[in-house]
């Protein structure tokens, strides 16, 4: 039985489609399969050009799901049209907040296991093969399915490039949202955006990320402004975010975003294998940190042995001086 | 106000991990302890518990061998009492699987709220919560880093890509919350010696009323096919600071037309 038809659960935030979404429709098409999409929310119609381009022949719409969180509504409505005949043999979903409730419901709904964090996908025949990150990234897992699909696979932004095709736009086709009961509770009373300056974290050339090591929450600011000079974003380790010194949206990481810039400089960060999942992909990586047995250094291409509260600030004097 | 929070027993990330050539699972031997991002858990679960001004805590898990040392550490912590689901069919489970085990358990207690952390720190696949809330029917709220209670509601401030979602759920569901939603308590040393003697409730498979087909390596419906090692990045260039190194990095940026 080959991989004939693939669904992808495609996200939108501000009115576009993520880059996750896109690099899933490019992944999908490449399998060589039908590939459709699943969208929620009031603006498929404007992004049905986009998915076609991308390759998706159709857009099943879940259509506004008012102030729910898209989990359990979304999730319903995808097992309903699977039970209903129309089987596809993998439905790939961004490993987002969102995506992974909609995963996790659906998984249950159509009592069909899910494979998560996945970085890689060959298709293999008549069989998927997922690859994923263990310890760090320093070993790579390769797993499959053994049961009935279709086979659901929770994927991790960057793990292919997004290529647009030439395909037409995708034909929109109402999918109805099942009547969900208590499943469906939680309503989002506000959404609120933590305003950043320069370059968005996950797209920046150069990222500049602080750590425990800092000491404090008033040391973030050299961090951020080495970012600034190199025109790059400030990020941060699980440690700091925790401890409240940054915003979350500044979270380098398995539960935070996944970086991969021509330069990643890690200042005072050990290099935890939650922290080395979300950047260890970067082109370059410097890291500054004063214990030399510090796992970051296994995967930096210069490591500085050396204290960041001296090295950061001669080194933001440098290249002020050069500006 | 009755709490369950569910807690997994974990071998220490300190030490160092392996995977078994054979069977392509974590190595899971010797003492296991609290995963400690289940330690929040059991502080918003406490804390939640006191503010409601009653009620308590059941910690919900699932461990090979009748492991309790982390379940201890969590009693030690305030939590009343433990289900504990121990069973050799359990070996090999999925997230499916498990959130089949843990539902079965949770119905048990009755809770108000199911707490549970985002994700483990050994398996961190994150889809545990919300497919155990599916099976129990309930609404779900995952990624909070702020979680309040009253009149039987809960309000949480839920992590997005851009900021936080303001997100209100009628109780009973389930919340997930990030590490730092609250500090974690040390258990005190009256604490550790009252958790000895704290209630730990085992059960089987069977005593739940599951079929072991439906968990363990044959519920999981997948496998590991191959562990290797990963390309190595190749060994970078390591130096010593002595008053120089933000030099090395200046003409590392300049070798990359960063400057």
């Amino acid at each position: 039985m080959s991989i004939d038809k693939v669904w992808v659960l495609a996200e939108t935030a501000d009115g576009a489609l993520t880059s996750t979404t896109l690099e899933l429709l490019t992944k999908a098409r490449a399998m060589g399969a039908t590939t459709e999409a699943v969208a929620w929310g009031t603006g498929t119609a404007a992004v049905a050009p986009v998915l076609g381009t991308y390759g998706a022949s159709t857009v099943h719409d879940v259509g506004d799901i008012g102030d729910a969180l898209p989990g359990a509504p979304v999730a319903a409505a995808v097992a309903a049209l699977v039970e209903g005949g129309n089987r596809p043999d993998v439905i790939l979903v961004p490993a987002s907040y969102d995506g992974r409730d909609i995963a996790g419901r659906l998984s249950v709904r159509l009592d069909s296991p899910v494979i998560t964090n996945v970085v890689d996908l060959v298709a293999d025949g008549d069989d998927v093969r997922s690859q994923h990150g263990l310890f760090g990234g320093a070993q790579v897992a390769t797993a499959h399915f053994t049961g009935a699909r279709p086979w659901i696979f929770v994927v991790r932004a960057k793990s292919f490039a997004a290529e647009p095709g030439t395909g037409d736009p995708a034909a929109v086709s109402a999918l109805p949202v099942p009547e969900l009961g208590a499943t469906n509770g939680a309503k989002v009373l506000a959404r609120h955006v933590e305003e950043r300056t320069g370059p968005k974290l996950d797209e920046a050339e150069v990222v500049v990320s602080g750590g425990r090591g800092l000491g404090g929450a008033e040391h973030y600011a050299m961090i951020e402004e080495l970012a600034g000079l190199l025109r790059g974003a400030a990020g941060a380790s699980r440690a700091i975010v925790d401890a409240g010194w940054v915003p979350y949206s500044h979270q380098v990481g398995q539960t935070g975003k996944t970086v991969k810039p021509t330069v990643y400089i890690a200042c005072g960060i050990s290099g935890a294998t939650q922290h080395l999942v979300g950047m260890k992909g970067s082109k370059n990586i410097v890291a500054i940190n004063k214990d030399q047995d510090a796992p970051i250094f296994s995967v930096a291409d210069l490591g500085i042995v050396g204290d960041v509260h001296k090295v950061v600030p001669k080194l933001i004097e440098a290249l002020k001086a050069r500006s | 106000m009755n709490v369950v929070v569910c807690v997994k027993q974990i071998p220490d990330p300190a030490a160092p991990q392996a995977v078994d050539p054979q069977t392509h699972t974590l190595v899971r031997e010797g003492k296991l302890i609290l995963d400690d991002s289940d330690a929040y858990g059991v502080e918003m679960g406490l804390q939640l518990a006191e503010q409601a001004g009653g009620g308590e805590v059941t910690l919900v898990s699932m461990a090979p061998g009748g492991e309790t040392s982390g379940l201890r550490t969590a009693l030690a912590m305030g939590a009343a009492k433990a289900i504990l689901v121990s069973d050799d069919s359990l070996k090999g489970s999925d997230a499916l699987s498990t959130a089949k085990v843990l539902a079965k358990a949770v119905e048990r207690a009755h809770p108000d709220l199911v707490i549970a952390a985002t994700e483990s720190t050994d398996g961190y696949t994150g889809t545990m919560p919300v497919q155990l809330a599916e099976l129990l029917g309930l609404p779900s709220v995952t990624f909070a880093k702020k979680v309040s209670v009253g009149d039987g509601r809960v309000h949480v401030e839920r992590q997005t890509e851009a900021g936080y979602d303001e997100v209100d759920c009628p109780l009973p569901a389930v919340v997930t919350v990030t590490a730092g939603v609250v500090e974690p308590r040390y258990p005190s040393f009256k604490g550790i010696m009252a958790a000895k003697s704290k209630p730990v409730e085992q059960l089987t498979v069977a005593d739940l009323g599951l079929e072991p087909g439906q968990v363990g390596a044959a519920g999981a419906r997948q496998e590991v096919t191959d562990v290797s090692a990963a390309d190595e990045r190749k060994a970078g260039e390591i130096v010593t600071d002595e008053g120089d190194g933000h030099e090395h990095v200046v003409r590392f940026l300049e070798q990359l037309k960063l400057v």
